[in-house]
């Protein structure tokens, strides 16, 4: 059969031409990546014992251990998360289902969004002045995770206004019909139809807060922690704290200790992403309304 | 809705039989005004809102009570006009070029490689892989943007370095080359994710009616989509600009701590944000000149981060509303 269109040769060249350096230029990032991760993967489990999880930092790399920097990052977790995620969300209802149209609103919008770029460290500073010094917080666990909790509401808000949205309109309408008020159209119809998305997207943004090493240092937290936290007062460090300090010590055997904790970090980061994944698909099975 | 039913749900409200239906002309005297619990919660989410507006102003409130005390020792015309940074020596100069010359050259470098790979896997990701590629590479993406940049920061002084300096045989340990190069990886992601939203979001018609004047793929793609995307691409570069100003811990892990006024990438330079993890690790009294410089930096960088990401908010607000 004779073509209804004229193939040029060149355009066809050159189109393949620009696939072949797109998927390289995928490709050769990626690549790089892996080998970096790999390399520290391999440092990493080399070190990695429960020895090393059940114990204090040492000077000498050998004996050095992450408990105490595992069980501040778990309590900083634990509180920032409570702090934030009923405030975030709180304020994600208020813009997606009350607020009216209007200066404020849009006030408060590019307010969030602003506050969603400013770094991280700046959050630090934040800290320091007003929990560390103005409410004598001192470089407490408390200080540190009312910090975080600060820098996670943005991010919280844009998750669950965005999961908010899912839901139409028309669900919100029926209850009302019903004689439902407003508050009990949302808790009882719109969360529970939403609830998968805000919890992915609160899981997933609570993982990247605890990875933030730098609002945490300009706090004040430690580096050299040989203790548990027991109160909200202790003093304590974190994961990433502890990872940095290793990383900037000049003998190899403290980098291998990083490349270990590395290790323990991103299995963190993985279990809470595979969490987010689970709930979503459990949740989204058996909505109870 | 009879009362008997309304009362087995405490918190479903019987529609009130005393409002005056009909009394008057507005609509909203047919339902009672809402109960008290609602006005409370509606309160409460609203307070939780308005703890934003809070965040904001502490923020600013704080930069700016701590960099007022820094003026007041501190002249205008030193900050702005000396070119040297030592304020934990002994002989102090508060000349803030050389930390804001090695921002922007770890900027630069991040851009470099970031803007590049990143633009070019946006346009293939949109425009030419299959959907099983993009449902694959978008969520990687976004898992690759979610890590610690701490762990950056350990591949950029651990292996980046040692490996760059077999080529580069003067690579000082700690650079600005590496800690740029790593910075762009990191930035990549984001930059890719974005500018992908951007060009997908390019209505189909314009590709279609390029096509049908005969168009090539390629001219479609570059001389059609990418302008209409514009709007959004620069968006998406912008904020990854102001990523990599404010990016903290690559560059306190691996580009150094001299404050060096310099253009040479294979030495170690101080950037901003690397300045105020100094000076936290090291035990400063509160109060001291020391304490007051990390806000008076602290400031700088917030501003040139909020100038830029206003302008990226622009940007996109242009493509929401669709005036291109």
């Amino acid at each position: 059969m004779s073509r209804l269109y004229t193939v040029d040769a060149q355009a066809v060249a050159a189109e393949r031409a620009f696939r072949a350096i797109a998927i390289l230029a995928l490709v050769l990032p990626l690549c790089l990546l892996a080998l970096l991760f790999g390399g520290t993967l391999i440092d990493g489990f080399s070190r990695l014992s429960f020895d090393f999880l059940s114990g204090f930092p040492s000077r000498r790399p050998e004996e050095a251990g992450i408990l105490p920097a595992l069980a501040g990052t778990m309590a900083l977790m634990l509180l920032t998360a409570a702090m934030a995620i009923p405030v975030g969300v709180g304020a994600a209802i208020y813009l997606e289902e009350y607020a009216p149209p209007g200066k404020i609103t849009t006030l408060i919008e590019v307010n969030i969004r602003n506050l969603a770029g400013v770094p991280s460290i700046i959050y630090g500073l934040l800290g320091l002045e007003v929990f560390v010094r103005s409410l004598q917080m001192d470089r407490s666990l408390i200080a540190g995770a009312c910090t975080l909790a600060l820098l996670l509401l943005p991010m919280v808000v844009m998750a669950s206004r965005e999961a908010l949205r899912t839901v139409p309109r028309m669900y919100r309408e029926a209850a009302w019909a019903l004689g439902a008020e407003k508050w009990t159209g949302i808790r009882r119809v719109v969360l529970p139809m939403c609830l998968p998305g805000i919890l992915t997207g609160v899981i997933l943004s609570l993982a990247r807060a605890i990875g933030e090493t730098a609002p945490l240092i300009t706090l004040g937290a430690l580096t050299y922690v040989s203790f548990l936290p027991t109160s909200l007062k202790s003093a304590f460090t974190a994961l990433p704290i502890q990872i940095f300090n290793w990383t900037s010590r000049p003998q190899a055997g403290f980098h291998v200790a990083a490349a270990a904790g590395i290790v323990v970090l991103l299995t963190m980061m993985l279990l809470l992403n595979a969490t987010a994944i689970v709930l979503r698909m459990r949740l989204q099975k058996k909505v109870t309304w | 809705m009879s009362t008997e039913g309304a009362s087995s749900y405490g918190d479903l409200p019987a529609v009130a039989t005393d409002s005056p239906v009909g009394a008057r002309n507005s609509m909203d005297r047919l339902y009672a005004p809402p109960a008290l619990s609602e006005r409370l919660i509606r309160a409460f989410l609203m307070f939780c809102a308005a703890l934003s507006i809070g965040t904001t102003l502490g923020i600013i409130g704080v930069l700016f009570e701590e960099t007022r005390a820094f003026f007041a020792q501190v002249p205008f015309s030193s900050f702005f006009g000396d070119t040297q940074w030592t304020p934990l020596f002994a002989e102090k100069h508060f000349g803030i070029w050389p930390l804001v010359g090695g921002t922007m050259l770890t900027t630069l470098i991040a851009m470099a490689v970031a803007l590049p790979f990143g633009l070019t896997a946006a346009i293939y990701l949109s425009e030419f892989a299959s959907a099983t590629v993009r449902k694959w590479l978008k969520p990687a993406l976004e898992i690759l943007a979610g890590v610690p940049t701490v762990v950056y920061g350990y591949f950029a002084l651990t292996m980046v370095t040692p490996l760059l300096q077999t080529l580069l045989p003067d690579l000082a340990a700690f650079n600005v080359l590496s800690a740029g190069l790593m910075m762009g990886i990191m930035i990549l992601p984001v930059i890719a994710s974005l500018s992908e939203d951007a060009i997908f979001a390019v209505p189909s018609s314009l590709r279609e009616g390029a096509l049908a004047l005969g168009a090539t793929k390629l001219s479609t793609v570059f001389r059609v989509v990418l302008p209409s995307a514009f709007s959004g691409i620069g968006a998406a570069t912008i904020l990854g600009v102001s990523r990599a100003i404010g990016e903290t811990m690559i560059v306190a892990i691996a580009a150094g701590q001299q404050a060096r006024l310099s253009l040479d990438p294979r030495e170690g330079m101080q950037t901003m944000t690397a300045y105020i993890v100094q000076v936290s690790m090291g035990d400063t009294p509160t109060g001291t000149i020391e304490f007051h410089t990390i806000f008076a930096v602290g400031m700088m960088l917030f501003c040139m981060t909020m100038v830029l990401n206003l302008i990226a908010q622009h940007l996109r607000g242009r493509v929401l509303k669709g005036s291109l």
